[in-house]
């Protein structure tokens, strides 16, 4: 058993790597964007990324409580995605 | 070897398959050169590189603890919404023009989502005479 919680505590510092890697491209992503479907997309991968960043920790601490904190943060993340594209579109979230 | 053993290695499996195809996700972000061709690349960190996470949790809290099934709730709302806004922000880059986009049509006739009005189409963007 302690053997395999050695692989799994490894397994889950790569994934923060891997997942904290990802967060930063994005970001780059959203900095140099050209145009502003670009800056809409790559923010919601960060969103993304975020939950899996989320995920990860509750992994690490062996808690349930960041499921509700990542599903509450994907509602969010879809719902600035789309107010940012009608934006975009429509220059008005509300008609 | 018991099951919580195999337990535990499904989760490590899990998790670096979640990792890589999060950074292969946000490494095509970076690397493709066209706004169309760019929203490939993050639909895989959403539906496998989440999808993976989750199961590895989901693993995880059913081997020490007892169980987290309702993590499937956070992989299912994924799903359903990342066609959703994938759809919005492509609508987004053929409304800025800046994807090609298609010819003329005959006559008066205008595409139907684009569909600017007569008194605007000497205002409205076009891109190297398509529209």
């Amino acid at each position: 058993m302690s053997q395999a919680m050695d692989v799994m505590n490894i397994a889950l510092i790569i994934a923060f790597a891997a997942v904290a890697l990802a967060q930063v491209l994005s970001m780059v992503r959203l900095v140099m964007g050209p145009s502003v479907g670009d800056r809409i997309l790559a923010l919601d991968t960060m969103v993304i990324n975020a939950i899996g960043l989320i995920v990860l920790m509750g992994i690490s601490q062996g808690s349930t409580i960041y499921f509700e904190v990542s599903l509450i943060i994907a509602m969010l993340g879809f719902v600035s995605t789309v107010a940012f594209a009608r934006f975009i579109m429509r220059g008005d979230i509300i008609e | 070897m018991s099951w919580d053993i195999i337990g535990i290695y499904a989760t490590s499996a899990a998790l670096i398959i979640g990792a890589i195809f999060a950074m292969v996700g946000a490494i095509g972000l970076i690397k493709f050169n066209d706004p169309m061709v760019r929203m490939h690349a993050p639909t895989k960190v959403g539906t496998v590189g989440i999808g993976a996470l989750l199961a590895a949790a989901i693993i995880y809290n059913s081997v020490i603890g007892d169980g987290a099934i309702h993590a499937i709730l956070i992989m299912a709302f994924l799903f359903v919404t990342a066609p959703i806004s994938a759809n919005f922000i492509a609508k987004v880059n053929i409304h800025r023009r800046n994807c090609d986009t298609l010819p003329a049509p005959e006559g008066d006739e205008t595409w139907s989502t684009l569909n600017v009005s007569e008194a605007d189409r000497a205002i409205a963007p076009q891109k190297d005479g398509a529209a």
